[in-house]
């Protein structure tokens, strides 16, 4: 097995004023290929500031960050965007599709930021949004869709550019629970497929489908839990 | 992303608000409109005053005959003849006095009542020798213009301007046909050809040959005596004038020459006429110099209330930009998520504004095309657009884009994704 993502003695300290925050402190971590691994923790824990980090949105002020063996750490603004883009897929809590985009624009964006020809983008959009079930929503602006559905179209947007792991923040949180159940089990779909998925998370019936389970506490990892019959799918992404 | 998707993408969002976007677009729109309006008139109407100028002859000085301001009793007592302006003597004085002259030729004006067939005309008669053709750069639509031989013979011959000869002619071509003006008879002998007077029927000193009949002036001396007689409400005015104009031109173009032959026209007739100021004295070049100096003001004045008015839309544009930024946070987030480079969000910002900018320059470009078109079809004013000034509004209006845009799309590449994402 080999490692997608991993965090080496990583922190992140914010300066407030005179004080120093450590919402991560010295971290050591590693995610498998393949791996579905759930961050839990209560708010101010530091999984929002992991998460940040392990997306490139954010930089450890102290130790490493290596994505796919490289690290990432001292990556400059442009280059982490980069990696973004290439390797990185986001699902968010609130969706965040761009309004005024339909299903099939929105789920070209990281596509368009990767130079893919127009053409070429729009086929793979749409082979997307059908194999996430919305077919006949293509040409729809979010405000037209159920939570469900726009978040569909998030998880399609995500695996535009087939990125190496797939960071999901709360994907169930605005959803019923039926709903919720549902995007899980596309998530399970993916992970069966091979896709690496770490998802941030208080729900314990979201955290139950992982394999492993990272519970955080003051920056710090408390407690790491294996889900006996979970394991880890081979082979690579889909 | 190319830029082709990146226009589609700025226009998507500004048509998205419609409203807005023509709003904040109309500062641009009465900047460049105005810019390109008032070019156009400015450049109109000094065309129109160098070429009134030009058709005085730059290489001439004309000397007129004005009733002096002291005369004041002449037009109530109707008995009194007054007597004022350019005499006889004054061109001959001139030609032997005055250097570096080539020729000097008079005219007298009388008004007169032109018959052909029914129709009457009241209009000039105007008494000239063979050079005021050339002088007065008169050209010929049929015919020919008078000689020297018919002013010695006092032949009763004449030429016709082009207005009055369509007054008096309708389609009968004038040339060989007989006129009655006053109590005589004149055949005429040739007819000139339209001065082509601009819009506004600005009566200027070339402009008056379209309506006048020219003879020669021994001839009209001969039949004519020097007092003229008007009659305007019952009133009788009798005037003494012997010449109405003499045109001087100078011996060649050049500033020097004329402005001394000016300067020596000047003391010849302070001399002669005492100051009595019943000569003016007019130097088209001096015109013309004066025309491109206040042409000159003009264009910065122009240029610094267009520079206000694109400054002030530039503003309103900026202004809107800053408030979309912040609207679209969220998206700016969302889209750092997805890999937007800051160079990309720069340019997703730029392009709105600069497509802002450049759409209300062609509105403008419309309008301010669309407002001299109107000025010149009522006729109050001629208008030039040149296509110099729709570049130059056009470009300033893209270049307001630019430069008032760059500042809200920095604003926007330089939030911290993470906290773009997480404002609601």
């Amino acid at each position: 097995m080999t490692a997608v993502a991993e965090l080496r003695g990583a922190s992140r300290v914010y300066q407030m004023g005179s004080t120093e925050v450590r919402a991560l402190d010295h971290v050591d971590l590693v995610f498998q290929q393949g791996e579905y691994a759930a961050i839990m923790g209560a708010s101010g824990s530091g999984k929002s500031t992991m998460l940040n980090i392990l997306g490139c949105l954010d930089r450890p002020t102290a130790g490493q960050y290596l994505l796919g063996g490289r690290d990432v750490s001292g990556l400059d603004d442009d280059e982490l965007s980069r990696e973004r883009n290439e390797r990185l897929g986001f699902v968010f809590q609130a969706y965040n599709l761009i309004p005024h985009l339909t299903v099939l624009e929105n789920i070209e964006v990281p596509m368009e930021y990767a130079e893919v020809a127009h053409a070429v983008a729009r086929e793979r959009a749409t082979s997307l949004a059908v194999r996430m079930g919305l077919g006949d929503r293509l040409h729809h602006r979010p405000t037209e869709l159920s939570g469900g559905q726009q978040q569909r179209v998030a998880i399609a947007r995500s695996l535009a550019n087939d990125p190496m792991v797939l960071l999901a923040d709360e994907p169930t949180g605005n959803l019923d629970s039926k709903t919720g159940a549902e995007i899980l089990g596309l998530l399970d779909e993916l992970n069966d497929a091979g896709r690496t998925l770490i998802v941030v998370t208080h729900d314990p019936l979201v955290a139950a489908r992982a394999h492993r389970t990272v519970t955080m506490h003051d920056g710090k990892i408390a407690r790491v839990e294996l889900r006996a019959g979970n394991a880890p799918a081979g082979g690579g992404p889909a | 992303m190319n830029s082709r998707r990146m226009i589609a993408l700025a226009w998507k969002s500004l048509w998205l608000h419609r409203l807005r976007s023509l709003l904040t677009v109309l500062g641009i729109v009465f900047g460049v409109s105005s810019v390109v309006a008032m070019l156009a008139i400015g450049e109109g109407a000094s065309q129109e005053a160098q070429a009134q100028i030009r058709r005085l002859g730059s290489r001439n000085i004309l000397l007129a005959s004005i009733k002096p301001p002291t005369d004041e009793d002449a037009g109530q007592q109707g008995s009194r003849v007054s007597r004022y302006g350019l005499l006889r003597k004054d061109l001959r004085g001139i030609l032997a006095s005055v250097p570096d002259i080539a020729r000097a030729v008079p005219r007298r004006d009388m008004p007169v009542e032109a018959r052909v067939g029914g129709r009457k005309v009241t209009t000039k008669l105007m008494g000239t020798e063979a050079a005021y053709a050339e002088v007065a750069n008169l050209r010929m639509q049929a015919g020919r213009f008078l000689t020297a031989a018919e002013g010695h013979a006092r032949k009763p011959v004449c030429v016709l301007g082009d207005g009055i000869a369509r007054k008096l002619y309708r389609n009968v071509n004038p040339v060989g046909q007989e006129l009655r003006a006053g109590s005589h008879y004149y055949r005429v002998i040739g007819l000139l050809a339209s001065r082509g007077e601009g819009t506004g029927g600005t009566a200027g000193a070339g402009g008056e040959s379209d309506m006048a009949i020219f003879v020669p002036i021994e001839t009209m001396r001969e039949r004519n005596s020097d007092v003229a007689v008007t009659r305007s409400s019952g009133s009788f005015t009798r005037e003494h004038v012997e010449l109405h104009r003499i045109t001087v031109e100078a011996a060649n173009g050049d500033e020097k020459t004329i402005s001394r032959v000016a300067a020596a026209l000047r003391s010849f007739i302070d001399l002669r006429h005492k100051k009595k100021g019943d000569v003016r004295i007019t130097v088209p070049q001096e015109l013309i110099r004066q025309a491109r100096e206040s042409k000159r003001i003009f264009t910065i004045v122009l240029a610094m209330i267009a520079a206000i008015s694109l400054l002030v839309g530039g503003i309103g544009i900026m202004n809107i930009m800053l408030a979309t930024v912040v609207e679209r946070t969220r998206e700016i987030g969302v889209r750092r998520a997805m890999g937007a480079r800051r160079g990309h969000i720069v340019r997703q910002f730029l392009a709105e504004t600069v497509l802002l900018a450049a759409f209300g320059g062609v509105i403008g470009l419309g309008l301010g095309m669309a407002i001299p078109a109107v000025v010149t079809y009522f006729g109050w004013m001629q208008t030039v657009v040149t296509p110099f000034s729709l570049v130059l509004a056009f470009g300033i209006s893209a270049l307001v884009g630019v430069v008032f845009g760059l500042y809200p799309a920095a604003r926007a590449a330089d939030l911290d994704p993470v906290e773009a994402l997480r404002r609601e």
